[in-house]
Parts: structure tokens; sequence; C-alpha cells
């Protein structure tokens, strides 16, 4: 929030004579009341995704679905984050008392739709309560009323005791949502002036007073509104919050005021939180149909949780899930995978045949062509991933993960909710990093983002897969373990172990953060809406094509330039194409880079070769394996085998080969811990709106693969296996 | 003083206090959670930690550290209908929480 606040309050356009700006609406609500879904059908699904200023939190504002339509003007519909109170101690938290307010960036609403659980009544309605004591008009959507059954909150009675307007609804069946559009209109033409009276103990008043006093002079509306701004400084400002832009003469009001009432015996925040649920305690049993505040059965929930979260059953349930889940990344997504390919492909074929020879036909095929088939190909996976997030979410069972692998999680620093993000890691990193959007706090997230790429992502396979080929007998340890298939498992612990670790370390080092209470609701189970889900898996991938995907492309096509330039001079008539781009790479850029950073490499076991090939990997881990076709005159094929029995040929100066076991392992190593793909980092720059966290990852993950390496191969040497 | 992660699975009790972190405190206070309050451990997760509760006919999952500090006494004997003194003895009661 800053001072200049009151500057927001309109917008450029509603200055403009003659053009209406318009009138916006903000839908709040706590998290697991079906906000999204009625926020699709107020919307008419057509919403733009944006962020909030300062904080990589989704924004989505689209157009009201008039009922009246006949050149009523424009309503403009923004979904607020979930939260169970407008009070905050993070700059995410900050974001419904400033999309509310209009402090900020924020425009400020005309109307606030509050999404109310029917059957939460009472918990729900803090929210509401919280709204009409800073004068937001607004109309309650009670919605979910079909789960309330036989005791439903009465509208007229919630009207009545707010002073707002309220209206029944079922999201799910679209029930109530044209009297809801209607209601909106109504109030957007007379705003609803809702009024209550909580009745805070004396001493309180005058401490929120001397809050009030404190309130910068933009901030200040009434006397009432700004008791009401103090009461929430009073219960959010902290000795070390993380809200942005409080003013300092605020922050010490508040701070002061604290330290006082301590000293006296007194707690604020229970005086301030419990006068309000005293008051909404007080006429509850009045806003139910039948006379009593009785909340609905989860008869249906429990049932289910004997099962599903059973030491047992629960456990064996978990693991199916999650198996599905994790092989449908890789199978079901393959055949998208290769259509995409084989769509770029012939698009690549289709271009050479029209475009004449030279830089531009080259750049087009294989620099831009190859690049937008690098970031479609992500495409897949992030649609089926998402999908599974959403049925997860929406039917309320990533809670029950969160809750059953918590005390795992928690160990290594990490949120129970990084555990589905984590898993998905192991198929690709991409729509991992995406997926971390589910936990709500900034530190939960960059974490898990940071280890992710560790978890070994099947473009690493093809890499194991030639190394191990080329360089491991196909012999049986003990006369009955397969060497190489015991060497990839042994890949997959050791980089799982490597991520685990590096959550401990980086959760205690690098973003350490406040520890913060984990208080997870466990919702009770729905059936998923797939029309949600749907939307969500568009925006998600949508944001993903249009944001890290330009980088992506533009970082895939200056890496083709740095592999395959300059063009050597002239090759003379009649040399093989192979043979011919062995000679284009080794004199490239790329080629030069690769040999000036063999000395730094050497130490690994790596010669200049295996550095081009680490190079071209930049633009996704199984490049490398054609790269080092390219290197090794082989061919740019998927046929590994020529390649394979090439590496295992190599020599070195003195005539030993250039490649051992040893020098396998070591490769191998690398790639399991270095952050070596521009797709990934991309994502991470995207998602934490910095340079720095990817700058980060990519130099942490290079420092320790390189040490990795180095304990691998000299290590090795010493022992004597070279 | 006994605490919510001193009671059996499956009980009930009345909440006396709420102590911890100002940012535990404050967000079950604003769920609900309040001196007065009937709160149930509902369950205990598989692996020992977090437990589930039951306030206000909402589960919530916390940490067993978290739920020590939640003071609770054994429910009124006269209150069947333990939402009714819930109401009467909410929040203006000078029952002082735990500080750290």
């Amino acid at each position: 929030m800053s001072t200049a606040s009151a500057a927001t309050a309109s917008s450029p356009t509603a200055e403009r004579p003659g053009v209406v700006a318009p009138k916006r609406v903000v839908i709040l609500g706590n998290p697991n009341v079906g906000k999204t879904t009625l926020f699709n059908r107020l919307t008419n699904e057509n919403a733009k995704v944006g962020n909030y200023p300062g904080v990589t939190v989704e924004r989505r504002v689209g157009r009201l679905d008039g009922a009246s339509g006949n050149g009523a003007r424009d309503v403009d519909v923004m979904d607020v984050p979930g939260a169970y109170s407008l009070s905050a101690r993070s700059a995410e938290e900050q974001i419904a008392i400033g999309a509310a307010l209009g402090l900020d960036e924020n425009p400020k609403p005309d109307l606030a739709v509050v999404v109310v659980d029917a059957g939460q009544l009472v918990r729900n309605l803090y929210l509401v309560l919280q709204l009409v004591e800073l004068e937001v008009p607004c109309v309650v959507a009670l919605n979910m009323i079909d789960e309330a059954a036989d005791n439903a909150p009465r509208p007229d009675a919630v009207a009545r005791l707010f002073g707002v307007v309220a209206v029944p609804t079922n999201g799910r069946t679209g029930l109530g949502v044209d009297d809801l559009v209607r209601a909106i209109e109504r109030a957007l033409e007379t705003p609803p002036r809702g009024s209550i009276e909580v009745p805070y103990p004396a001493a309180l008043r005058a401490d929120v007073d001397r809050v009030a006093e404190a309130l910068p002079s933009a901030w200040r509306i009434d006397v009432e509104r700004d008791r009401a701004l103090a009461r929430w400084a009073l219960v959010s400002i902290d000795a070390d919050d993380e809200l942005d832009n409080i003013p300092p003469s605020l922050r010490e009001r508040a701070l002061d005021v604290q330290r006082e009432g301590v000293h006296a015996g007194r707690d604020l925040d229970q005086e301030i939180i419990g006068a309000r649920y005293a008051f909404l305690d007080a006429h509850a049993a009045s806003l139910f149909a039948r006379g009593v505040d009785e909340p609905p059965s989860r008869a249906f929930s429990e049932k289910l949780d004997r099962i599903l979260i059973h030491p047992v059953y629960g456990f064996a349930i978990f693991l199916v899930v999650m198996m599905v889940l994790f092989q449908s990344l890789f199978t079901w997504a393959d055949p998208g995978i290769r259509f995409v390919e084989r769509t770029v492909l012939a698009l690549q074929v289709f271009a050479a045949d029209q475009l004449s020879g030279g830089f531009f036909r080259d750049l087009v095929v294989e620099g831009v062509l190859g690049g937008v088939g690098n970031v479609i190909v992500f495409v897949p996976q992030i649609l089926l991933l998402f999908l599974f997030i959403g049925l997860l979410e929406d039917s309320g069972y990533m809670a029950r993960v969160a809750y059953l692998m918590d005390r795992v999680m928690r160990a290594l620093g990490l949120h129970g909710r990084a555990f589905v993000p984590m898993l998905s890691g192991f198929a690709c990193a991409i729509p991992a990093i995406l997926a971390t959007r589910t936990m709500e706090r900034r530190r939960d997230r960059l974490l898990t983002m940071l280890v992710i790429p560790l978890m070994t992502c099947s473009a690493r396979l093809p890499v194991y897969t030639l190394v191990i080929a080329a360089l491991f007998p196909p012999t049986r340890a003990f006369g009955w373990i397969p060497v190489q298939g015991l060497l990839m498992v042994g890949m997959y612990l050791f980089a799982t172990t490597v991520a685990l670790l590096s959550a401990f370390v980086l959760g205690r080092v690098v973003v350490k953060g406040r520890k913060v209470p984990l208080i997870l609701e466990l919702p009770p189970y729905r059936l998923p809406k797939l029309a949600t889900t749907l939307r969500m898996m568009w925006d998600r991938t949508r944001s993903f094509l249009t944001e890290a995907g330009t980088v992506i492309l533009a970082c895939t096509v200056a890496l083709w330039i740095v592999l395959s330039h300059p063009k050597p001079d002239h090759l003379p008539p009649g040399t093989s194409p192979a043979v011919a781009a062995q000679q284009t790479i080794a004199g490239s850029y790329g080629g030069r880079l690769g040999k000036a950073l063999e000395p730094a490499f050497r130490p690994l076991g790596f010669d200049w070769k295996i550095d081009v090939g680490l190079l071209g990997a930049f633009t996704a881990r199984e490049v490398f394996v054609s790269t080092m076709g390219l290197v090794y005159g082989t061919g740019e094929t998927d046929d590994p085998a020529p390649l394979r029995d090439r590496m295992r040929a190599e020599t070195r100066a003195d005539g030993k080969p250039a490649y051992t076991p040893l020098t396998g392992l070591s490769l191998m190593v690398f790639f399991a811990i270095a952050c070596q793909c521009v797709s990934t980092l991309a994502t991470v720059r995207r998602e934490t709106k910095s340079l720095r966290w990817p700058a980060f990852l990519f130099a942490y993950t290079g420092v320790l693969a390189w040490l990795a390496s180095f304990l691998v191969y000299q290590g090795g040497k010493l022992l004597g296996l070279e | 003083m006994a605490t919510l992660a001193d009671l059996p699975t499956g009980a009930s009790a009345t909440v006396t206090s709420i102590g911890g972190e100002r940012a535990f405190r404050r967000r079950m206070m604003e769920f609900g959670l309040l001196p007065g309050t009937t709160i149930e451990l509902r369950r205990v997760a598989p692996l020992g930690d977090p437990v589930e509760i039951r306030v206000r006919g909402a589960a919530l999952s916390i940490r067993r550290v978290e739920a020590r500090n939640i003071g609770v006494a054994a429910l009124p004997v006269a209150a069947t209908d333990a939402r009714a003194s819930a109401v009467r003895d909410v929040g203006m009661r000078p029952s002082l929480p735990a500080r750290p």
C-alpha cells in the first residue's frame, strides 16, 4: 500500500471525457468456496490472466456477462486469491485488502462480491464483517447452498444483519447465477451501504483511535472507516512482518500500542478477533433456516477419509494415485510430444523447400522452427500435469496428500504440497516448476523450484543410455545383477538424494524466511468440475507459451547460432555431410568455447568435445546426444549405435582410450546435478519474476555438479579405476 | 494444563487459551478457534503428525507442536449443546494466552 493510493482510485480512462470507464467488481472469499467456478460463470470464461503488482500471484480479470446487456455499462470482474481474513503478514496476504480497498496500484473497486460457503457460514462471515467495517459495498453469494441441505442460511437474515445484498447460489449447477448478476448490476447502481456495530471493549476503542490518528491522510475517509483500517493495522503489523508500503509512522504507532497492550497484560489480537466472533456467534442462530448454527454433516467426507487417510489403505491409495500421475506424464504425454516433433519436422522440411539457401533459410529452419518446437514440446506434459492437479485440488485430495506427507516433507524443510511438483520433476522440470503455484507462500514455492531441477527428468535418460551403453559392459555383478541397469537406478537414487539434501540445506541457508505454522484446511470431498480444470490447464499453458516460451525460443536460436557459425570457409568437394557438420561445429563459436573451457573441465575427465556437447545440451538435455553425433561426425541422428562405437574407439594423444567408465560416471554425475537447461532457467525466471533466482539456480547446481564430478573422477583415479 | 495434543483421538474439549507464535495464534483465532470454542481432536496422521482437528464444523490440520499451544479443559458438564456455551464464553473473558 502506498500513500499514493488515492491517485489510483480512479483509472486514467475515467478522466477522459466521452469514455465511460467500466465499473469494477472484485470477487473475494475463503479458499475452497467455489470462487473460481463462480467467477467463470459470471464472466462466461472470458478472462485475462496477469499478475498482481509486485508479487507472482495470478490476477484474473473478466467482463461481467451481463443479463441486461442492452447498452448497460461494462463491468470488469476481478478474481482475488482466496483468503480467510483481510489481515496480512506477507505481501501475498496483503493482496486481499489491497484489492478490496483499491490500495497500491490496484484500481478501486465499486463493489465486492463475497463468495461464502453456506456450509461454513460463521467463519466465512468473518470476512464479510471485515469488509463491511471497511465500508466496502458488498454482495454476498451464499454459495454451495445445496450442501447446507435443510439448514441453509437465510439470505434475508444475512442481508439484514450486515446491510448487504445476499443471494443464494450454486456455482457448480449455475443455480442463482442470474440472480447474482442482477444483484450485482443493481448494487452498482445503488451501492448497498452496509453497517454493523461490533461491541469492541472500551479499552480497545482508545487504542484503535490512537492507531487511526497515525493513518496517512490519503488513507483516511471517515471516522468509522479509519477505525476499521486501524484495527486492520493493529492485527496485521508485526515487528517482522513482510507487508509492503506501510508508512513508518503507522507502523511505529501500531507497534507502540501493541507493546503497551502486552505490558498491561492484554491481548489486542484476541480482543479484536474475539469481539468479532462474539458478535457473529450472538447472531448466528437467527441466520439459519432451522434457527440453530449447526454445520452440515460431513458424513460422506468422513467415510472417505477413513479410507483415504488410513495408515495402510491411505498410503496404498496414495501410492497408486501418484504412480498413475507419474506414469501418465511419461506415457500419455508421449503421443503428444511425438506429434509436436513430427509437425515441427514437417514444417522444417516445408520451409527448407520454400526458401532459397543461405543464412536466412538456416535461421528459419533450424533456429526459429527448431526453437518453436522446443517450446511447444512441453505443452502435452503441462496440460496433463495440470489436469491431474486440477482434479486433485478440486476433489479435496491434494489437501490430504499434504496431510499424509507433511511429516516427511517438513523434515526436509519443504511444504507438504511440494510433493506433487517434486514427483513431476522426474518427468520434466518445466511443468513441475509451474505446478509450484499450488503453494501459497513464496518461500515454499522458491525452495521447491530450486530443487526440482535436480530430480532426474526424462530428458537425461537418453544421455545416461548413451554413456552407459558406450562405456559400461553388459555384464552382471555377482552373476545376476545387470551392471547397466544398476547404474541407471543408481543415478536416480543419487540425484534424488542430492535433491533432498539440497532442499534441507537451501531451506536453512538461502530461502530462510519466517517459520510459518502450517494450518491446512481439509475441505469436504467434492466432485471436481472439469470446466474449471480445463480453464486452468489452458491459462497455465498460455502463460507459459507467451512468457517463458519467448525466452526459451530466443535462447534456442542464440545457441543454434553459436553452435553453427561461423561456417568453415571452404570444404574440399565431395566432403560427406557428416564430416562437413563435424568441421562446422568444431570451428563454430561453440566449438571454440568448448576448447577454451577445456582446462576448466579437464579435472572432471572431460575433453573439449564433451564440453561442446554440454553446451548443446542447454537447448534440451537430450540434445547432448545429437551434438556429440555432430562432433564425432557420425551424423545428427537419434540412433546412438554409431556414436557409441565411435566414443569407445576414441583415443587420447597418448593412445589411451579417451572415454573410460570413470569418465562416463563423472559425466553422468555432472548431468544429474547441473541445471544446464535454458527452458528450466527461463521458467524459473518467469515464476519468480527475477533474474536473480535463475542465476542462483544455475550457479549453485553448476558448482555442485563440478565438485561432485571432480570428486568422482579424481577419487576414482586415486583408487586406480582409470 | 492440558493441551490439545494431550487429548485422546476423537475427544472434544473446550479451548481455554491459545499460545505460541503470534502468526499461529492469530490464524487460529481467525478460524474461529477462541477461548470457549469447542474443539475435537479428530485423528492423527498416519506418520504421527500433523493432527486433524474440528472447529465449528471445519476440518483443519495443524502440527503437533502447535497443538501443544492450545490449552483445553473438559467440556462443561451441562453443555448438551456445546456451541451454545461457546457463544456465551467467547471473546470477552479475561483469559490470557500463554505468551512465549
